[in-house]
């Protein structure tokens, strides 16, 4: 569902309450400074990454290989932490 | 419990029957007779009979709701957000250290627009220990949103209850509403009741619907995330449209109140005397009654003297005082409570209120009953004389005054 049309403070429901998924609209991708990058070669599709991350910020390929939305991850590590194959790196975003 | 005989008294009257109760007992009166669906319990003194009450009408099967015994203040009040959300009518009792450890969600109520009334029963905080009347547990609270009603006697808690509802439920308020009554003063002390007739009641409070609940059929999000630049700031406007709006409406409810039980206690600010006194005294709860018989004896002997009793502290009725100001010559707030560093909280909204008014009166802030301690008709004399010395002289000595402090305050 997309995000209404809210214009002006009447347009809103009387409590911060909506029908629509809300954290879908906020990129907090911006956040990050470090960001996750996957090595295809390593990664063994064992989902493990995909379970920890708590932005849901990850998804499986058709290879079956882990895939980082950047638009959501806000490059807290765990992925590559938990990674039994340390398949994934962090890298300064000012170098990605 | 048997009714006792009242001698003096009619036990029935057309509207209700009056039953020799306590300020704690009318509280879970005004929570039956409101046929609240959730009520979730936690005891502390001096609010303990409160629930203690509602237990035992669920004990004796007159009065069913979905009695919950919570952990702790912090679950009863997320117990009666969570089941507002679920479209149900809830209340909850506190007092003191039981409404600070509520503080998180008594902010997250309002803003959740969960309509319920938090009864608290007025009482000081530690250290010391102390289990007495004192203001600054709720007024402590006074920034959350909760809207917040000060009782005089046990009769105006329990109406103020089901006109509480009515109020904070209203589709254009939906605001919680804190009632409060004074430790033991109240809370303790047993005083003739009208208990309502439910029908009556039936009639005056509608049932509680909302389209924003809970629903597996219509998933929603309840207060999920706003970005700076998206809709928190709009979501609080509307609040304050919303509180400020609660106050109105309340004295249309008062007004239907009366209708079908004959009763009211003056709107916002309960002003007694007031239209020709050149002294009011303004104050909130209990010590109020000890002014009305102060107001009596020197109106008695010719004095101009009145009282304001302060009912509402969110909304607060500025434009009131404002005209109260217009009125007399000397106003003194006396305070159950101190806001550490700079005054007593009732005098700070009250001179705020004034800034427009142009000949203001002379004002002074009283403490007195902290923690407590008895405020006697002869204290409030003695200050009553005070006001005369000072109104000839044209000024006041101090801004404020400890009152039977033992030992001089420094200058």
């Amino acid at each position: 569902m997309p995000e209404p049309d809210w214009q002006v403070y009447s347009d809103l429901p009387r409590g911060p309450v909506v029908s629509f998924p809300i954290a879908s609209i906020n990129k907090t991708g911006a956040w990050r400074t470090i960001r996750p990058v996957v090595d295809e070669e390593k990664c063994i599709g064992c989902k493990i990454c995909w379970k920890f991350c708590p932005d849901v910020a990850i998804s499986m390929n058709e290879a079956d290989k882990a895939v980082v939305n950047y638009d959501y991850c806000k490059g807290c590590g765990i992925c590559a932490k938990e990674c039994p194959k340390d398949a994934i790196s962090m890298i300064d975003e000012v170098k990605a | 419990m048997s009714t006792p005989e009242l001698k003096g008294l009619p036990a029935e009257s057309p509207t209700g029957t009056v039953k020799v109760i306590n300020g704690n007992q009318a509280a879970a009166w005004g929570c039956r007779l409101s046929r609240v669906d959730v009520v979730a319990a936690y005891p502390i003194t001096p609010q303990t009979k409160v629930v203690e009450k509602i237990a035992e009408f669920v004990a004796e099967g007159e009065y069913t709701p979905e009695y919950i015994k919570v952990e702790s203040e912090h679950s009863a009040m997320a117990a009666c957000i969570s089941a507002t959300m679920a479209g149900a009518r809830s209340f909850t009792a506190t007092s003191s250290a039981g409404l600070a450890l509520m503080h998180e969600l008594l902010h997250w109520a309002p803003a959740m627009r969960t309509p319920m009334v938090l009864v608290n029963v007025n009482r000081a905080m530690g250290p010391p220990w102390s289990v007495w009347a004192d203001h600054t547990d709720s007024i402590s609270q006074r920034d959350t949103g909760f809207l917040q009603i000060f009782c005089e006697d046990n009769q105006e808690v329990l109406d103020t209850v089901i006109m509480a509802y009515k109020v904070s439920e209203k589709e254009h308020i939906r605001m919680p509403i804190m009632v409060t009554l004074d430790a033991f003063y109240l809370s303790h002390t047993h005083e003739p009741v009208n208990v309502p007739h439910q029908h009556l009641v039936d009639q005056f409070l509608p049932k509680f619907e909302t389209e924003t609940k809970l629903d597996v059929d219509n998933p929603k999000g309840f207060g999920s995330l706003s970005m700076p630049h998206q809709w928190y700031m709009e979501l609080r406007y509307n609040m304050q449209v919303a509180a400020k709006e609660a106050g109105k409406l309340f004295l249309e409810t008062e007004k239907e109140f009366e209708d079908i039980f004959g009763r009211s206690y003056g709107g916002m600010v309960d002003e007694y005397h007031t239209d020709d006194a050149d002294v009011i005294f303004t104050c909130a709860g209990t010590m109020a009654s000890t002014t009305r018989v102060v107001v009596d004896k020197l109106r008695a002997e010719g004095k101009k003297v009145g009282l304001a009793r302060l009912r509402f502290l969110r909304p607060f009725p500025a434009d009131v005082f404002a005209e109260i100001g217009r009125k007399c010559k000397y106003l003194a707030t006396m305070e159950r409570c101190i806001s550490f560093g700079y005054e007593g909280p009732f005098a700070t909204e009250i001179k705020a209120a004034l800034y427009d008014v142009d000949d203001k009166p002379l004002f002074k802030n009283y403490y007195v009953g902290i923690g407590g301690r008895d405020v006697t008709p002869e204290l409030i004399e003695r200050l009553y004389l005070q006001s005369i010395s000072e109104l000839e002289a044209g000024k006041v000595q101090r801004l404020q005054e400890w009152v039977d402090l033992k030992g001089e305050e420094v200058e």
